[in-house]
Parts: structure tokens; C-alpha cells; sequence
């Protein structure tokens, strides 16, 4: 995808977000409410038309060859629901009818999403998770090569959550492609491969939760606590070290360099000092969220 | 229309688990056909005119109001399956607008067509269709009448933005045909500027039609109607499908 863009109105959704997704990996579009995510990712599907860049998903043109497209990828949509009073198997194997070639057995599917035992409920029945668990079956009925997730796991709770997580891995353990888009930057930094920051409506950078973390914040911290009296001195010395923050014997040791940790313990060791706690702090994708862009991602 | 049959058989049954929808429809038109035959078998030899409502005018009024319940209905829930996000999610489907409509416009003529023999087996007594007429031939002109119409639903229904709104668009659409279109008033008899209006509304059509198939008139003279019903039908069918907002 290369310089897309979409505006609604004067409101510009999308104004330059390029990037490209391999093959067999988790990509994440990450950034807050109102970036452009799912924007960016409707064009993607060929649910919405673009105003400008280019958009190649498996060699088609979404805004062109959309029904080409369509038996060839999996999407979960924001917001989306069903008729109230449809059961689980019936959408499942409604979708299955839809598709020329339809995954191996709806049924398994349902099993394998943990959604045997609702297999006759009606959709306004189910938990959000349950939904969502729904929502991704539907999404693998047609057997895709790519499958697309919208904010998937927004509004569960912390352990439907790590459940949605290890389905999505699942996915990508069946050789498929996942694209997903998540204001969540833990989820980003535990699910995907590599991410796509975003904020008003531009992709700012691409790469590895863990490449962007070294690139956009080199700083490491180290917390450390010692009653020995000589303790701040030794630490000022470490080369790379920037700062020493300290009072009743507990240190914040920050420093620019990767091997931080390292550089202390060895210190500690040479001067035989008394440790008696001893954490490192390490920067996250909201500290790089924070560094690109000037703002929390919580604003 | 991959799907078809499938989302047809799926939506009746869906239908079905709200039963008071499903009573509303199909027995509200019965019993207000009922109720309003009877009244109208007790007036009719008083006031002059009224016998030849109650004989043409009241099953072929009971008929309109039916397909007019359906495209209502039809508007409706096209209107809720937008706001819920259910088209949404239908939209990055292989399903076109075309399909997702027509699975709902075969719901509503099965339902009318079950409507009908109920009223046929209540309203018995009631209203027997004259001479050379029959149920068969005045139940075909219903159906064919009511699929050109669900046709302007289709139309509405692709447009109206809210659940809440269908209803009141729908009717403020739907009930003015009604005084032009020959049910309470020959359309003859109409002033010349209104019976031109008259003429390119559906509904005109489709009375005229249910009229000659009520009274007994020969399919072979209503096919300017026919003809008329399947080109507005055509025409707002394509209009429809270009305009059609998945949410």
C-alpha cells in the first residue's frame, strides 16, 4: 500500500499511510481512536473507496477487483452484528454457502472456536467474547489467505481477551496472513509480528514491536536498591549512563545503551555492593507511541 | 444470487422466533378484512353504493393494505439490519444488496400468500368473487402486485437512514398513492392533472389489476397493467441496487 488516502468531507480520515504486509505474518495498524485505522483498513478490504494511493492486496485491486477479492480473504468488522435471532451453526453455515469454496466443515470450525456448546444459540445471547469468537469462524469459513481483524478484542475482559490472542496465533499457524488493527499497544507488542504506527491519519513507522522500541527509545533504566553510602558515585561512573535519580538507598539508573543491565551488574559486582532489589524498566510500544508522535496515546 | 435460497430459508425461520411479528402480519389484515366484511354486509343494503364497495372496493382495499403492510415491513427491517451493522457485515460478503433484498421479498410473499388463504377461509362468507372470477386468478394478481411494490421498498429501504424513520417514510410514501389509486375513487373520475399522476404510480396499477382479477376480467386484458408493474419493478430494482447505503 503506498500514500493512501481518504477524506469524508473536510475531514481528512486517512492523509498518507504506506506500508506492506508479508506473507505468514501478524501485522498490527496501531495507533488511538480517530487515527484512521479502520479507514485505512475498510480500503484495504474494498468496503470503502480510497481517495487517493495505491492498494495491492494478493496481486488485486480492492476498489476494482473487489469481488474477485472477496472469496480470497477473511474479515471481522468493527461494530458489525447479526440478526438477533440467528444461532451460531446458522450463520456459520450460511457463510459456508456463500462461498464458492468453503472451508473444510463450519462445524469443526465452531469446535475448534470453542463454540460447540452454543452452536444453537441465538446471536443476541451470546457474550462479546462469544460474539467475537463467532465473528473470527465466520471470518475463516471461506479458507482465506488473508484474514482481517478490526479492534478484536475491544471491550472484553483481560482473559476472553488472551483467549481471542491464541486463536489469532492459531490462525497464523495455518500459514494464513492476519492483518489487524489494535488501540491496545500491549496487544500489539504480544500478538504482532510487526506494526504499523499510526496517528492523524499517517503511518509514522513500520517495523517489530521490539526494532521500534530500540530504535525510538535507546534509553534503559535500571531500579536498584543498596544502603551502601558510595553507591551514586560508582553508578555515575558507568559510561553511557545519563542520569542517577536517588534517595534512602533505592537508585534510578538511566542510561543510553542496550547492554544497561549488564554495565550494572558488573559494577555491582566489582565493588561487592549489597544489593537488595534489582528491576529493569523497559520502554514499551506506548513509549514509542510517545516519542514519535508527541503525545500519549491515552490523550 | 449465491446464497439465495439459503438467506431466504434462514430469514423466515428468523421471522418466525418473533412471534409477534409473525402474528401481527399474518393475522392483523385477516381479522381487520373480517371485522370490516361483516360491517360491511350489515350496511351495505342502506346506503346506495355501498353494496358495490363491499363487493369489489372492500377485497381489493383488504388486498392493497396487505401489500402495502409488506413493503412497510419489508422497509423496516432493511432499516434495522442497517443501523444494527448487520448489512455491514453482509456487505464484505459475496452477497449483492439484489440478493440480500430479494431473500426478504420472497419472505414477505410467502407470508402474504398464507395471509390470503386465511382471509380466504374467514372471509368465505363475506366476499365470494362474482362469476368468472376466481381466488386463483385474484391470488396471482396479489402476489404480482405486491412483488412490484416491495420493489419501491427496495427503493426506500436502500435510502432510509434509521429504524425509527422507515416506518413514518414508508407510509408517507405509501398512503397517498392510496387516494389516487382507484380503490375509494374510479381513477376516471379523478380531475385530468391528477389521473396523469395517477397513472405512473404502482399502486394504480396494481388495484386495477387486483379490480379486473376480482371481477372476473380475462389476464389477457390487463396487460397494460402487468406491463406497467414490471417495468416500475425493473426500474426501481436497478435504481435500488446503484443507491443501495450498507450503513
Amino acid at each position: 500500500m503506498q500514500g493512501l488516502r481518504k477524506a469524508y468531507g473536510a475531514h481528512v480520515a486517512v492523509a498518507d499511510a504506506s506500508f506492506e504486509v508479508h506473507e505468514g505474518e501478524i501485522f498490527g495498524l496501531v495507533g488511538p481512536n480517530g487515527a484512521g485505522k479502520t479507514t485505512t483498513l475498510e480500503c484495504i478490504e474494498g468496503v470503502r473507496q480510497a481517495d487517493g494511493g495505491s492498494v495491492a492486496v494478493l496481486d488485486l485491486d480492492p476498489a476494482r477487483d473487489v469481488y474477485a477479492l472477496q472469496p480470497r480473504i477473511g474479515v471481522q468488522l468493527q461494530q458489525a452484528h447479526l440478526q438477533k435471532r440467528i444461532t451460531v451453526r446458522e450463520a456459520a453455515h450460511l457463510w459456508a454457502a456463500l462461498y464458492a469454496r468453503p472451508a473444510a466443515d463450519a462445524d469443526h470450525l465452531l469446535t475448534q472456536l470453542g463454540l460447540a456448546e452454543k452452536r444453537d444459540a441465538w446471536f443476541m445471547t451470546l457474550s462479546g467474547g462469544q460474539q467475537q469468537r463467532l465473528f473470527i469462524a465466520l471470518a475463516l469459513v471461506n479458507d482465506p489467505e488473508v484474514v482481517f481483524f478490526d479492534e478484536l478484542t475491544t471491550g472484553l475482559d483481560p482473559q476472553a481477551r488472551r483467549t481471542i490472542w491464541d486463536l489469532v496465533r492459531g490462525v497464523r499457524a495455518r500459514g494464513k496472513t492476519v492483518f489487524l488493527t489494535t488501540h491496545l499497544m500491549e496487544e500489539a507488542e504480544r500478538l504482532c509480528d510487526r506494526v504499523a504506527v499510526m496517528d492523524r491519519g499517517r503511518v509514522v513507522d513500520v517495523d517489530t514491536p521490539a526494532r521500534l522500541v530500540a530504535r525510538h527509545c535507546p534509553d534503559r533504566t535500571v531500579v536498584l536498591a543498596t544502603p551502601d553510602a558510595a553507591a551514586r558515585a560508582l553508578f555515575e561512573g558507568i559510561p553511557g549512563v545519563t542520569r542517577v535519580d536517588g534517595r534512602e538507598g533505592r537508585y534510578t539508573i538511566d542510561g543510553r545503551r542496550e547492554d544497561l543491565t549488564t554495565a550494572v551488574i558488573q559494577c555491582v559486582a566489582a565493588h561487592g555492593l549489597h544489593v537488595t532489589d534489582f528491576q529493569t524498566v523497559s520502554p514499551t510500544l506506548e513509549d514509542v507511541f510517545l516519542a514519535l508522535t508527541g503525545h500519549s496515546i491515552r490523550d | 444470487m449465491r446464497g439465495l435460497w439459503q438467506l431466504t430459508w434462514l430469514e423466515l425461520k428468523i421471522f418466525l422466533r418473533e412471534p409477534m411479528g409473525a402474528l401481527g402480519t399474518v393475522m392483523m389484515p385477516a381479522l381487520a378484512f373480517f371485522g370490516a366484511s361483516l360491517a360491511g354486509n350489515s350496511i351495505a343494503p342502506a346506503r346506495f353504493g355501498s353494496s358495490e364497495f363491499a363487493r369489489v372496493g372492500l377485497p381489493v382495499l383488504a388486498a392493497t393494505l396487505m401489500a402495502i403492510s409488506a413493503v412497510l415491513s419489508l422497509v423496516t427491517i432493511i432499516a434495522v439490519y442497517r443501523e444494527g451493522g448487520i448489512l455491514k457485515r453482509l456487505r464484505a460478503t459475496p452477497l449483492r444488496p439484489v440478493t440480500i433484498v430479494t431473500a426478504h421479498v420472497l419472505v414477505k410473499l410467502l407470508l402474504t400468500a398464507v395471509t390470503l388463504v386465511v382471509l380466504a377461509v374467514l372471509g368465505r362468507r363475506a366476499a365470494t368473487p362474482p362469476p368468472g372470477a376466481s381466488l386463483v386468478s385474484f391470488a396471482v394478481a396479489l402476489l404480482f402486485s405486491t412483488a412490484a411494490i416491495l420493489s419501491l421498498g427496495f427503493l426506500l429501504a436502500s435510502v432510509v437512514r434509521t429504524a425509527r424513520f422507515a416506518q413514518p417514510f414508508g407510509a408517507l410514501v405509501l398512503y397517498p398513492m392510496l387516494a389516487l389509486s382507484g380503490v375509494f375513487v374510479p381513477v376516471d373520475s379523478l380531475p385530468r392533472a391528477l389521473q396523469a399522476v395517477a397513472q405512473v404510480l404502482p399502486l394504480t396499477h396494481a388495484v386495477a389489476l387486483l379490480q379486473g382479477a376480482w371481477t372476473g376480467v380475462a389476464w389477457s386484458a390487463q396487460l397494460v397493467h402487468v406491463g406497467a408493474l414490471v417495468v416500475f419493478a425493473a426500474a426501481s430494482a436497478v435504481v435500488a441496487s446503484r443507491v443501495f447505503r450498507w450503513e
